[in-house]
C-alpha cells in the first residue's frame, strides 16, 4: 500500500507567551494551550493532498510523547489522517531517539514518503528529518515549499537562504515542510466525531527496541536578555538627527 | 580527547560564505581548540585560499569531487562523517546549508547535535535559544560523546583575516549516493548587500501593501547602502521573495542598524533581529509590540515618512 507517514509533535501553542520558571528548571507549561506543531499541520495537509490526488492510499500520523498527545493525534485524525500511532514516552525525548523510533516505524509501515516539520517550535532543534534520512540512508528534501510526486521520485522546491532550490529525489524519502508549502484545512465538527472511531494504537519505546538515551542534559533555562526600551521621536527630521547622533548615518 | 574542531565551510564554489568566519569565532571560544576547516568542492583552491586567511584556523582540508558541485546534504554528509573520526567537535553554520547538512552528519555519526549555539560555556556546555528565543537553554553534552553543532551566526563576530593556514588535500573514499539530484536554483540577483552580513537592513511588513509598495523601501535602502528584508506576512502576500524573510523561520541577523517599517513585531519576527545593535521602528500604531524593542520609534504613516527621510539624507 502506498503510505505516507507524518510526524506530529505536541507543542506549546505559538501564540502563548513563554515564561521561564523562576528556579530556571524549565519553561512554564502548566495550564497553557497545547497544539500540533504548526509545521506538522502543514506536513499532514500535504500528505492529505497527495492522497486526495491519488498519490497515496493511506496517511498515518505518529507521535512520540506522553499520553496527553492523544489529543493532537485525534485532531490529526479529524483533519483526515487514516490512523494514528502513539509511541508513549515520558520526559525529554532527544531528536536522535525520535529518529530511531521513526526508523523502526518506517521498517514496519514501509512508507513511500515520510513528511515531518522542518522544526518543532518548542525546542527549535530542526534535526529529526535529517537524522531519520541519515539513519534510513534515504534522500532528504528539507524546507519544502512545493512537492510534486512522480513515478518513483519527487521534485521538491526548497526554501534556502539564496532563494528557491529544486531537487529530484528518489522515493522513499524524507521531506520536511516550510510554512509556505500549503495552508492547513480547518477541522469540521462532523470530522471530529468521525475521528473518534479511527484507530489510534499505542506502542512503547521498549516494544520497538529503542532506548531513551540522554546525551544532551538540560542544565538550566533562563529568560533572554531584554532590550532597553528606547525613545520616541516625533517626525522624520528628529529620526534622522537621532541616527546621525548615534553615528549610524 | 583533545579539543580538535572540524568546521564545514559554506561557499558557492568561488566565495567563502561569511557564516564560516563566524563559526571560527565560535570554535575559538572553546578552550584549547585546534581548528580545521574543510572545503568540499569541485575545485576547492579559490575557497580554500580564503579560508586559510581566517585567523585562528590551523589548517584547511580540501575534498575535491565532481559530486560536490551543489551542496547536497546527502552527498556531503558521508564525506564529512568519514573525516570526523579524530575530531571532538564538528561545526557548521546555522544557515539553511548548515542546518540541512549537520543534522545528517549527526545521524551518520550517531552523535548528538547542539543546534544554534549562541555561547560556549565549556567544551561540552553550550547556550542555545529555544521557543523562538523566548528562553535560553544551557545544555551539557554527555562526556565522551562527539559534539555536532550548528552555530547561530548572529551571536558571533566574523574572525579576522590575515592568517595563512596550510592547505592540504584530503582523500575521502566513501560511496556517494545517486538518489538525490540537483535540478535548479532560482536566486534573485541583486546588487544590494547580502541580508545576512549587511551592516544596515531595512525591512518592510504587510503595511507596504504590494510589491509596488516595497519599491519605496528599495529606494531608501539604495541611498543608505542597506540590504532589504521583509516580515513573513509580506513574503506570504507576495510582496517580497522568500529569501528576504527575517525571523524565526527566515534569517536571523545582527546588523548595526535595523529599520522595521510597517511591521507589528510578532515574537517570531523579533527572534530574527534581537542582536541588531540599533532597532528603529516606524509604525502608525503606537501600541505595536515592535516599539517595546525599538531603540528609536516613530509613530506615523510610512508612506508619508519614508519620502521625508529620503529627502533628509
Ligand atoms: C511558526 C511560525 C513562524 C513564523 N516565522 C516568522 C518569521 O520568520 N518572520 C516573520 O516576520 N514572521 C513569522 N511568523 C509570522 C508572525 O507571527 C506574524 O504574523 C508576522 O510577523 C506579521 O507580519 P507583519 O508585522 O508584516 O504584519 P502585521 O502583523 O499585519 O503588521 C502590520 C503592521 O503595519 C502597521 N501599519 C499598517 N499600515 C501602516 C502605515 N501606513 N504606516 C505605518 N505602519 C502601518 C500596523 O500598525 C501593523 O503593526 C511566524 C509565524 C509562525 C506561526
Ligand atoms: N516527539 C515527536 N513525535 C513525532 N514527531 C516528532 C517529534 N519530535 C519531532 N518530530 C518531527 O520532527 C520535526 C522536527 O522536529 P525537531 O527536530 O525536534 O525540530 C517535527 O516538526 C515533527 O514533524
Amino acid at each position: 500500500m502506498k503510505r505516507i507517514l507524518v510526524g506530529i509533535k505536541r507543542v506549546v501553542d505559538y501564540n502563548v507567551r513563554i515564561r521561564v520558571k523562576p528556579d530556571g528548571s524549565g519553561v512554564i507549561t502548566d495550564g497553557v494551550k497545547m497544539s500540533i506543531n504548526p509545521f506538522d499541520e502543514i506536513a499532514l495537509e500535504e500528505a492529505l493532498r497527495i492522497k486526495e490526488r491519488g498519490g497515496a492510499e493511506e496517511v498515518v500520523v505518529v507521535t512520540v510523547g506522553p499520553a496527553d498527545c492523544q489529543q493532537q493525534l485525534r485532531t490529526a485524525l479529524a483533519m483526515g489522517a487514516d490512523r494514528a500511532l502513539l509511541v508513549q514516552a515520558d520526559g525529554v525525548i532527544e531528536p536522535l531517539v525520535t529518529a530511531r523510533v521513526l526508523l523502526k516505524l518506517v521498517e514496519r509501515e514501509q512508507p513511500l514518503l515520510v513528511i515531518l516539520g522542518k522544526q518543532a517550535i518548542d525546542d527549535d532543534n530542526g534535526q529529526t528529518g535529517q537524522l531519520l534520512a541519515a539513519l534510513w540512508n534515504r534522500p532528504q528534501a528539507t524546507y519544502a515549499s512545493k512537492v510534486e510526486l512522480q513515478e518513483g521520485s519527487a521534485r521538491v522546491t526548497r526554501e534556502v537562504d539564496a532563494g528557491l532550490e529544486t531537487l529530484e529525489i528518489d522515493l522513499p524519502a524524507v521531506i520536511t515542510t516550510d510554512l509556505r508549502l500549503n495552508e492547513p484545512r480547518y477541522v469540521k465538527l462532523p470530522d471530529i466525531m468521525k475521528a473518534k472511531k479511527k484507530p489510534l494504537d499505542t506502542l512503547s519505546l521498549s516494544s520497538l527496541g529503542v532506548e531513551p538515551r540522554v546525551q544532551l542534559k538540560a542544565v538550566s533555562f533562563s529568560p533572554p536578555a531584554q532590550r532597553q526600551k528606547g525613545v520616541l521621536v516625533k517626525d522624520a527630521a528628529e529620526l534622522v538627527a537621532a541616527l546621525k547622533q548615534k553615528g549610524l548615518l | 580527547m583533545s579539543t580538535r574542531i572540524l568546521i564545514v565551510a559554506e561557499h558557492d564554489g568561488t566565495m567563502l560564505n561569511p557564516s564560516t568566519a563566524k563559526c571560527v569565532t565560535c570554535a575559538r571560544a572553546i578552550d584549547g581548540a585546534e581548528i580545521t576547516l574543510v572545503v568540499c568542492a569541485v575545485n576547492a583552491a579559490a575557497v580554500a585560499a580564503q579560508a586559510a586567511q581566517l585567523v585562528g584556523v590551523n589548517r584547511v582540508l580540501t575534498v575535491e569531487n565532481p559530486a560536490n558541485e551543489h551542496a547536497l546534504a546527502a552527498v556531503l554528509a558521508p564525506q564529512i562523517a568519514a573525516l570526523a573520526g579524530p575530531y571532538s567537535h564538528v561545526l557548521g553554520p546555522s544557515t539553511t546549508f548548515g542546518k540541512d547538512l549537520m543534522a545528517r552528519v549527526s545521524g551518520l555519526l550517531d552523535a548528538p547535535q547542539v543546534s544554534d549555539i549562541m555561547a560556549v560555556d565549556s567544551p561540552t556546555r553550550f547556550q542555545r535559544p529555544i521557543y523562538a528565543g523566548n528562553a535560553i537553554l544551557t545544555v551539557e553534552v554527555a562526556a565522551g560523546s562527539k559534539v555536532v553543532g550548528t552555530v547561530r551566526t548572529a551571536s558571533f563576530a566574523a574572525a579576522a583575516t590575515g592568517g595563512a593556514a596550510p592547505i592540504e588535500k584530503a582523500a575521502v573514499n566513501v560511496e556517494l549516493p545517486q538518489h538525490t539530484r540537483f535540478v535548479s536554483i532560482s536566486a534573485a540577483r541583486s546588487d544590494r548587500p547580502d541580508l545576512q552580513s549587511a551592516a544596515r537592513v531595512i525591512s518592510g511588513g504587510r503595511a507596504l501593501g504590494s510589491a509596488e509598495g516595497f519599491k519605496i523601501l528599495y529606494a531608501l535602502a539604495d541611498k543608505l547602502g542597506a540590504a532589504v528584508g521583509a516580515s513573513r506576512a509580506a513574503v506570504d502576500a507576495g510582496y517580497a521573495p522568500n529569501e528576504m524573510q527575517v525571523g524565526q523561520t527566515g534569517k536571523i541577523i545582527a546588523p548595526e542598524l535595523y529599520v522595521a517599517i510597517g511591521i507589528s513585531g510578532a515574537i517570531q519576527h523579533l527572534t530574527g533581529i534581537k542582536d541588531a545593535r540599533t532597532i528603529v521602528a516606524i509604525n502608525k500604531d503606537g501600541e505595536a509590540p515592535i516599539f517595546e524593542v525599538a531603540d528609536i520609534g516613530l509613530v506615523g504613516d510610512l508612506f508619508q515618512i519614508i519620502p521625508e527621510i529620503e529627502k533628509l539624507i
